[in-house]
């Protein structure tokens, strides 16, 4: 059985139909890359992964049963910015994960399971390269190292499934190739399926065991928004080199045009 | 020569640079009152310097004949307690109702209209409704401060919460947070700096709802004094008092600022104010 499963999935505001028979299966362990053109509605699929928003019509079933109402621990997320708490230090910010789960009142972790908690953060800390950074705010961090720290405290919650959305398209080139790095070896060892958005069609191949295309099938020069896009293409990275892609004006989406601080 | 635009003064200039204005005040006073004070020695408009510390000093200094107290000293703890009630508890009104009205769409959805109106009654016209209902004492007074900063720091702070990205707050929630986390440490963070500054802001208003309700109806407070002496036109007593308000307030200010700049170390710098 398929770890996400979407069902014949419609999605639009108002007038604009941005998405239509959606159908997709993701295996555990795989690492999906999305690419497509820029707002064809590659965030909203995502977001309707994450339960921040709901389909019109169809299904989606996470380890077989109907999505959550509401996002929760058994999805993790990182987005292009905003992934991070602002307010906590690089340790803080990864012990949050097991705060949050562990006491619903007080958010505070004691004895044991503190001590536990800490050596994760710590094991966390080395493996991704932050460890000189622990007790820096993130205001102080470039946004690779953001990046880093977001991927980070997601996999510390353990979810089942990590959303990735363009998160890597505010970095420069050499930082980029350093976090495809970095990213490969955590999908690596810890046995992780991935959804990641893209709008670098190099990335999608670099890192992906899948790469799925949006697009419009149908499309309508008078009435550009009557069509949704569904998945065209949908292929194991090994065929993919054969398609021709070059149509696709896979642009970043607004904020990506910033160079990083 | 630099364009003006990119002219700027050094360390000792800018600390004379900023001086000036005091010092021409200062000068222009003690001329314009030297200058009455020759044509009608018995002028009270402008009185000299002597005469002001002689007030001072007897306000200060000198216990009251009649009731043996200090009397600036007294008038400074009455409307500090007042101001401090007043605007701990429009604060806590704030913290509160801005996080719940920014943060949860049912309150939200409830409350943000009733707080954008109630933000439009001009306080001062329900002064007398609020010495009707709540008497002449210090409740009247206290209340008349919660009623003229309070909606403003909850709709500051309420729309400042509903600036939290939407982003952290998903975030949060797929690190397993409940609805009280996210409260407490998301939403509260993001709000106290934002608070604190929302607070320095009200502190004018605050100021004026409390001297006008003294002037109005009290027994003792620096207002209460402004007013009271203003029928003899004893300046000497109404430009001091003018000045130490001035210095609390300012004093007030200061703290504050430095305390959100202290407490609040991850912020990302603003730009100084
Ligand atoms: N909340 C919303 N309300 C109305 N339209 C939206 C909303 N979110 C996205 N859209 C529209 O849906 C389309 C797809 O957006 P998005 O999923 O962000 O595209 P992508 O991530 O592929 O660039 C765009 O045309 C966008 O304008
Ligand atoms: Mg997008």
């Amino acid at each position: 059985m398929s770890l996400i499963s979407v069902r014949d999935v419609h999605k639009g505001y108002g007038d604009v139909r941005v998405l239509e028979r959606v159908n997709l299966d993701i295996d555990k362990g795989e690492f999906c890359a999305v690419v497509g053109a820029s707002g064809c509605g590659k965030s909203t699929f995502l977001r309707m992964l994450l339960s921040q928003e709901f389909p019109d019509r169809g299904e989606i079933y996470l380890d077989g049963e109907p999505l959550a109402g509401e996002p929760g621990a058994d999805r993790g997320v990182v987005f292009q910015r905003y992934s991070v708490f602002p307010h906590l230090t690089v340790a803080e910010n990864l012990i949050a994960a097991f705060e949050f789960q562990s006491s619903q009142f007080f958010g505070r972790l004691f004895g044991a399971a503190r001590k536990r908690a800490f050596e994760r953060v710590e094991e966390m800390l080395s493996g991704v390269g932050l460890a000189r950074a622990r007790d820096l705010y993130p205001k102080s961090l470039s946004g690779g190292v953001q990046q880093r720290l977001a991927i980070a405290q997601a996999l510390l919650a353990e979810p089942k499934v990590l959303l990735l959305d363009e998160p890597f398209g505010a970095l420069d080139p050499g930082t980029r190739a350093d976090m495809h790095e970095i990213m490969l070896n955590l999908w690596k060892s810890r046995e992780m399926t991935i959804f990641m958005v893209t709008h670098d069609l190099n990335e999608g191949f670099r890192l992906g065991t899948r790469l799925l295309v949006f697009d419009k099938p149908r499309w309508d020069p008078q009435a550009p928004d009557a069509y949704g896009a569904t998945i065209t293409y949908d292929l194991p990275l090994e065929d993919a080199a054969d398609i021709d892609l070059s149509h696709f004006q896979t642009k970043p989406t607004e904020e990506t045009t910033h160079a990083e601080p | 020569m630099k364009r003006l635009i990119n002219r700027k003064a050094g360390g000792a200039g800018s600390l004379i640079l900023g001086a000036l204005p005091f010092v021409l005040l200062l000068v222009a006073y003690i001329l314009a009152s030297d200058a009455r004070l020759d044509a009608n020695p018995n002028d009270k408009l402008l009185p000299s310097f002597a005469s002001i510390a002689d007030a001072v000093d007897r306000l200060a200094f000198e216990p009251d004949k009649r009731k043996g107290i200090y009397i600036l000293w007294a008038d400074t703890a009455a409307s500090l307690q007042r101001l401090g009630i007043g605007l701990a508890i429009a604060t806590a009104l704030g913290l509160v109702l801005g996080i719940a009205i920014g943060l949860l769409p049912l309150v939200r959805t409830g409350f943000a209209p009733f707080v954008a109106v109630l933000s439009m009654v001009p306080p001062l016209a329900v002064l007398p409704i609020l010495f009707i209902v709540f008497g002449l004492g210090e409740l009247a007074k206290v209340v008349l401060i919660v009623i003229g900063i309070a909606p403003f720091m909850v709709r500051d702070l309420s729309l400042h919460v509903a600036q939290l990205p939407s982003e952290t707050l998903i975030k949060a929630q797929t690190l397993g947070a409940s609805t009280w986390q996210i409260v407490t440490h998301v939403a509260l963070p993001h709000a106290m700096p934002r608070l604190i500054s929302s607070l320095r802001l009200s502190l004018g208003p605050a100021w004026l709802f409390l001297i006008s309700s003294e002037a109005i109806a009290a027994t003792d407070g620096l207002g209460y004094r402004i007013f009271l002496v203003r029928r003899y036109l004893a300046m000497d007593v109404i430009l001091p008092y003018v000045i130490w308000i001035t210095i609390l307030a300012f004093v007030i200010d200061y703290l504050l600022k430095h305390l959100s700049r202290r407490a609040f170390k991850w912020q990302a710098e603003e730009g100084g104010l």
